[in-house]
């Protein structure tokens, strides 16, 4: 393990909320999807070791691990940009101007949909409804809601995230 | 103009109002919870019977009636699930009572947990609810520290943790054997039924109970006021208030509640949410979520009702309880109403419900993981520009492939939307332009 634990060199405050967690499940397979959370919030992706570091923590199969992280959509095997926009693609979003958002976001931050920009700074994606369809269309970045989108506020969102850019 | 009653989101949106414990228990918060455990589990179990609760996340189940098929015999613990994926499209209610009043969920589930006796409970949240998740976290905390949640609670020999438990973007989990599967580490296929029904075999192959978060909120007011009050509001069998979704084409979309049956559509669309926006008409509402199938705007609809009185309504007549929109064909599912009106080009509509079902397909069932495809690629194609005469049939024949050839019902949840545009719009399914999109004049959004 020692090798994996080198690997991985994950912070005391992430693995401290690991052994948090893998105490709250009466089986402990229960905390596979928590940990690759975990460790994607402190490495922004789920490094190809965490699979077989998780599968020993947790007395597993890798497969065990393997088969969670390329099932759900929000786990990234690569790193993905510092702000992570996502769209929602979805038809209540749509009807409002969802696609329309989602060209202006590309345009004004210069990243393709489903890339990362050039300077790691950004990645957009479409994802499927964020409900909040009442406040249509939504965008999302890293963890903070935007609503009511429409095309100035996207440029001006735009504007916001670029000047905080490394 | 139909008033709303607002039970579950009632402080929700008050000015002053906050989701802290301090708050809440000025509020009468727990008081609830500390008359419950005078009571026994049974008599508990028994107020939500006499309800007529039925559950808030789609199928609208009878809730007492799901409690009393848990096995009680088999020894094992007893587990207890929120179902807090809120994935649904159109649907955003949860989202409301979680961000706005989390202690009202928790009292909620405390209750529910020591009417079934589970000693442990989960609160299961869709992984994009980043702040929903640490909201509850918070005032789960909270609640432990006051003795409402953990050991001996409120001085009883009644004991149940919580954990809140995050999905990862998977619409799936929605379904409650899949939840379970991913509750339990792996990946969410649902498990096919019988035998796997939660309430006998669930999470770790124990009884286990999966409610919708407002279900499990009503079960607080169910207790506070007693189930043959709460019977009172609302219709029969159709009883409480809930929370409908409206968005797309509305002037003011947003959530509201009503009591059951207080209100029918076209009071819903024209006096709660101000009407269409300027110079449309209505083209279609779905009334349940994307997944129930879409009602047309100068549809009628006629028949007999359960109780044998006979209706002809127009769309505006629908009621809006869990029996309106399905005697008109539909359904309440999970209270998203989608309004599109006439700018809307009906085949990209269809085509980006199409694409959700193939991105959310979990891959399980060979009907299903192949027929969504194959509907997103027609109705892709079509938008794209190649859209052939007898593309409508094509789509009809695969969606009727996959309904009723599935585990769980995702399978019909895709087929309904393909099945119901096709059939009530199969004209512009056949006559749509091979130069791709149909050019509107009202200035229609891109849909695809």
């Amino acid at each position: 393990m020692t090798h994996l634990e080198n690997a991985m060199q994950l912070s005391k405050e992430t693995l401290d909320k690991i052994d948090a967690r893998v105490e709250k499940y009466p089986v402990k397979r229960s905390a596979a999807l928590p940990l690759l959370h975990l460790i994607q919030e402190e490495k922004g992706y789920v490094p190809e070791e965490a699979i077989e570091w998780i599968a020993k923590r947790l007395e597993l199969e890798p497969i065990n691990v393997y088969e969670i992280v390329t099932f759900y959509p929000m786990l990234k095997r690569s790193p993905m940009g510092r702000k992570h926009v996502r769209v929602c693609r979805t038809l209540s979003c749509a009807l409002r101007g969802g696609y329309q958002v989602c060209k202006t976001l590309q345009e004004q931050l210069g990243c393709k949909l489903d890339e990362t920009s050039a300077n790691g700074e950004f990645s957009i994606e479409f994802v499927e409804c964020l409900a909040s369809c009442g406040t249509a269309p939504v965008v999302m970045v890293n963890d903070e809601h935007h609503e009511n989108m429409d095309d100035d506020k996207t440029v001006a969102l735009c504007r916001e995230l670029k000047k905080t850019s490394a | 103009m139909p008033e709303e009653k607002r039970i579950i989101l009632k402080h929700a949106d008050e000015p002053g109002y906050t989701r802290d414990i301090e708050c809440y228990l000025k509020h009468g918060g727990y008081e609830v919870l500390r008359k419950s455990y005078k009571l026994k589990p049974e008599e508990i179990h028994s107020e939500v019977m006499d309800s007529g609760l039925r559950g808030r996340g789609g199928a609208g189940f009878p809730t007492g009636l799901k409690w009393k098929f848990l096995d009680r015999k088999s020894g094992k613990p007893i587990y207890l699930i929120c179902n807090a994926d809120e994935s649904e499209p159109g649907t955003f209610k949860d989202k409301q009572i979680i961000h706005k009043d989390p202690h009202q969920l928790i009292e909620g589930m405390m209750i529910s947990a020591y009417s079934i006796q589970a000693k442990q409970a989960f609160i299961y949240i869709r992984g994009e609810f980043f702040e929903g998740a640490r909201i509850l976290e918070e005032a789960i905390e909270e609640a432990r520290a006051k003795n409402f949640v953990g050991n001996n609670i409120l001085g009883s020999d009644f004991s149940c943790d919580l954990v809140v438990h995050r999905g990862a973007g998977a619409y799936i989990c929605g379904e409650e054997t899949g939840l379970i599967e991913s509750l339990e580490g792996k990946r969410p296929y649902p498990r096919i039924k019988p035998p796997y029904f939660p309430a006998v075999l669930g999470l770790y192959q124990s009884p286990t109970i999966v409610n919708n978060v407002e279900t499990l909120c009503n079960v607080k007011h169910i207790v506070e006021m007693s189930g043959k009050e709460f019977a009172k509001i609302g219709t029969p069998g159709n009883t409480g208030t809930r929370i409908w979704c409206v968005s797309g084409h509305v002037q003011k979309p947003g959530y509201y509640e009503f009591p059951c049956g207080g209100l029918t559509m076209g009071e819903m669309i024209h006096d709660v949410c101000g009407g269409l926006l300027p110079g449309r008409e209505l083209k279609a509402i779905i009334p349940g979520g994307s997944s129930a199938k879409v009602l047309k705007a100068d549809e009628r609809f006629s028949g007999k009702l359960k109780d044998g009185t006979e209706f002809d309504w127009s769309i505006w007549d629908i009621p809006l309880d869990f029996d309106g929109p399905a005697a008109a064909g539909s359904m309440s599912g999970s209270g998203g109403i989608i309004v599109m009106d006439n700018s809307t080009d009906i085949v990209q509509a269809l085509s980006n419900i199409n694409a959700f079902y193939a991105h959310e397909s979990c891959g399980q069932c060979t009907p299903c993981r192949e027929g969504v495809q194959w509907m997103r690629k027609v109705t892709r194609r079509m938008c794209a520009g190649d859209a052939r005469k007898d593309d409508a049939d094509l789509l009809l024949s695969i969606a009727n492939q996959i309904e009723g050839r599935t585990v769980c019902a995702f399978g019909e949840a895709a087929a309904w939307p393909v099945q119901s545009f096709i059939e009530k719009f199969k004209d512009e399914f056949e006559d749509y332009p091979a130069n791709g999109s149909v050019s509107s004049e009202t200035g229609d959004k891109q849909l695809v």
